[in-house]
């Protein structure tokens, strides 16, 4: 117990005070004169940030790096990833370390204004789900009374199960397995009728691991919330505008049906809410101090945040991830940009 | 007439055959009492059962050579060495430049040459240290590039054996002398010198590596200015150090103890100094007699390394981690675990081995035969 103790201990001691606070442009300037973007990923989280077998880094998270970088320097390959785990992401974004942490990183209140730290949009909208064997005939997770659930200790999804069952008054044994694989071949192996942990997690055990996908159903409620995005630091506020407006552009030009392969075309639209998007009419840039083409290189570099998304953890990927709350507003999802004007 | 003495030697009787040739040595060590005969039957018994479904798995139906991951899926397949081609430079190497990987390759066979000639006492001198000398920088060169056309790698993406090599390597040659002189220290009459090493020895001995790594990357950076940093991989590699000094302290002061008390009263009746005494009398023979507890954590300290893993670098482990995070391989993780486990046991057999070599060359008669 001793890391989580040290934790605890990093975390009470960043609270109180050891957050140098940056100033403000520090970190735009920075990058402009390192040429790179220093991005904080996760160490090995396929999907949204995993070293390829050639050691080339793909995914979600990666993909936003890219795109700010875009953004700065015009060139979506001028990131240096720095893998980072999860005790030590908030240090590295602290102590300057790294310009963005981009890893899977739930937005909560603290980590919001104690940690010290800025979050600049929802990249990804997680929640906690349950599965269930199809042949059981549960169709919601309140039929779950009584049930044996298979669960991994020491994070935020044990709590949440304990909290929604008490919630609900029902009653459950849970079978705590530490490993991620072993608790993967518990469920498969029958020893508990119920496996939690994050949706998207579900679905890519579902898809890659599970005998006959088919024979397992993701039950409909999402217990948890657990919107992940880019962090940046207090302060700089410059910086936290860039990344922010980085991630709505994104989504903006999926909503206007913006494409790496159209973008060119697109160029020449007569939508107002293109030509501002993309720097046909000049201002949007500047305001952020940024070059007029900052959303058309960001864009060129990763495409708008559909095509992103199915790259990365859709469909036709191994993680097989429906859309669901992570489609456009139009479409019913919570994907949402802010206008660009 | 025939020769009674040819007589008697024709009716002398050979040995039953259960006592000579190979049934003979079977029957006196297999099959010598009743419960060794069980015991021999209970083994050959598990042998026969566990060893050729472990050969099938590993070498007759194992998936070979350069074929996706849906050749190891299908019924029957055994280990899927298809994976580890696929992924051994990952592993390896880490999160260094795919195009670039010759160079860590290189650096890496030369570190294993020059530590090959380093093992050969007689080779000891001058042309040695000059090897090492010109070695060591040519693999820093190597692996940061930036001249002589290299392009620059940083060595935050360093990574897999070079790593766990270097780590491990540099780590105990910079705490050897240091525990050294941590174990002297204990020792001296000098009562700061010793209540020092005292302190340091037992504050670092009294918490695990993983807290020491923890500070290093967690804590450090926070007490340090604003825009300062310090490199991730130095912090890690000193945190180590620190470490390791302190474990070989202990070691080293065991050996000291060991010394009889007349081989420092006859060193002080040749008027022999302090550092003199130590040089030339008392650590030749407590460093001799401290090698098996030595090896010992020095093996220990290079496992240890992979504890890094915590820290986001990526030594040869953690790289095999990562390589199972596709999800695409998903699922093979005792290939990959396997493929550590051989290259860990190459490393920590070989050190083994050669201090077994080295205890034998030192043996000086005031020690049993093992």
């Amino acid at each position: 117990m001793t890391i989580r103790m040290l934790i605890a201990a990093g975390a009470a001691l960043a609270a109180t005070g050891t957050v140098v606070p940056a100033l403000a442009g520090e970190s735009l300037d920075a990058v402009r004169e390192r040429g790179s973007l220093i991005c904080g990923v996760n160490t090995g989280l396929s999907g949204f940030s995993a070293p390829d077998s050639e050691g080339v880094w793909a995914g979600l998270d990666v993909d936003v790096c890219k795109a700010v970088a875009a953004a700065i320097l015009g060139d979506g390959e001028a990131v240096e990833f720095i893998p980072s785990t999860a005790q030590q992401r908030f240090t590295m974004l602290q102590s300057g370390e790294i310009d963005v942490l981009s890893r899977n990183t739930t937005w909560t209140l603290t980590r919001d204004t104690a940690l010290g730290l800025n979050f600049a949009g929802v990249t990804f909208y997680d929640g906690q789900g349950f599965m269930v064997p199809a042949e059981l005939g549960v169709t919601s997770a309140l039929e779950l009374d009584g049930a044996t659930v298979c669960v991994q200790p020491g994070t935020t999804t044990e709590l949440n199960l304990a909290d929604y069952f008490r919630a609900n008054e029902m009653e459950f044994d849970a079978v705590v397995i530490e490993s991620f694989e072993e608790v993967n071949a518990a469920y498969f192996a029958g020893r508990c009728d119920v496996y939690t942990t994050d949706a998207s997690g579900l679905a890519s055990v579902r898809a890659t691991t599970a005998p006959n996908p088919a024979d397992h159903v993701i039950l409909p409620e999402i217990i948890s919330k657990e919107p992940l995005g880019p962090v940046v630091r207090h302060g700089d506020d410059e910086f936290l505008d860039i990344v922010k407006w980085v991630v709505f552009a994104l989504i903006e030009a999926e909503e206007k049906g913006i494409t790496q392969a159209n973008l060119d075309e697109m160029l020449e639209s007569t939508d107002p809410a293109v030509q501002r998007l993309l720097g046909v009419t000049e201002g949007m840039g500047e305001a952020l101090g940024l070059s007029e083409s900052w959303a058309y290189d960001a864009i060129a570099a990763v495409g708008n945040y559909g095509e992103i998304f199915d790259r990365n953890v859709g469909p036709e990927t191994a993680l097989g991830l429906e859309r669901g709350v992570n489609d456009l507003w139009t479409r019913g999802g919570l994907m949402y940009a802010m206008p660009a004007r | 007439m025939t020769d009674p003495t040819l007589t008697a030697a024709a009716d002398e009787q050979r040995p039953p055959f259960w006592r000579t040739g190979a049934a003979g040595w079977v029957r006196t060590n297999l099959f010598n009492t009743w419960y060794n005969a069980v015991l021999t039957v209970l083994i050959l018994w598990g042998a026969v059962a566990v060893i050729p479904p472990m050969m099938d798995w590993l070498i007759l139906n194992a998936v070979w050579g350069d074929v996706g991951p849906d050749a190891c899926r299908e019924a029957g397949a055994g280990a899927c060495w298809s994976f580890i081609h696929e992924k051994y430079r990952l592993i390896l190497f880490g999160l260094y430049p795919f195009d670039e990987q010759w160079r860590p390759l290189v650096g890496l066979v030369v570190f294993i040459a020059l530590l090959g000639v380093t093992m050969r006492r007689q080779l000891w001198g001058r042309p040695l240290a000059l090897a090492w000398a010109v070695g060591a920088p040519a693999i820093l060169i190597l692996m940061y590039g930036g001249v002589f056309g290299l392009t620059y790698v940083p060595n935050t993406n360093w990574g897999g054996l070079p790593l766990t090599l270097g780590l491990s390597v540099v780590g105990l040659v910079v705490a050897f002398p240091l525990g050294i002189l941590l174990a002297l220290g204990r020792r001296s009459e000098m009562p700061i010198v010793r209540s020092l090493s005292v302190v340091y020895i037992e504050l670092i001995r009294g918490v695990p590596l993983i807290t020491i790594l923890f500070m290093a990357s967690v804590l450090f950076p926070l007490f340090l200015p604003s825009g300062v940093t310090i490199d991730k991989l130095l912090r890690a590699q000193v945190g180590m150090i620190l470490f390791a000094a302190a474990y070989l302290a202990e070691v080293v002061r065991g050996g000291l103890q060991a010394i009889p008390k007349g081989q420092y009263e006859a060193a002080d009746s040749l008027g022999l100094g302090y550092w003199r005494k130590m040089r030339l009398i008392i650590l030749p023979q407590a460093l001799r007699i401290s090698i098996p507890p030595l090896v010992n954590t020095f093996i220990g300290f290079f496992k240890d390394t992979t504890l890094v893993i915590i820290i986001g670098l990526f030594d040869l482990l953690n790289s095999a981690k990562t390589a199972l995070t596709d999800r695409a391989w998903a699922g093979f993780y005792i290939e990959a675990y396997l493929f550590c486990a051989i290259i860990y046991f190459i490393f920590c057999y070989s050190m083994s081995r050669y201090s077994q070599n080295l205890e034998a060359k030192l043996e000086t008669g005031h020690k049993r035969r093992r």
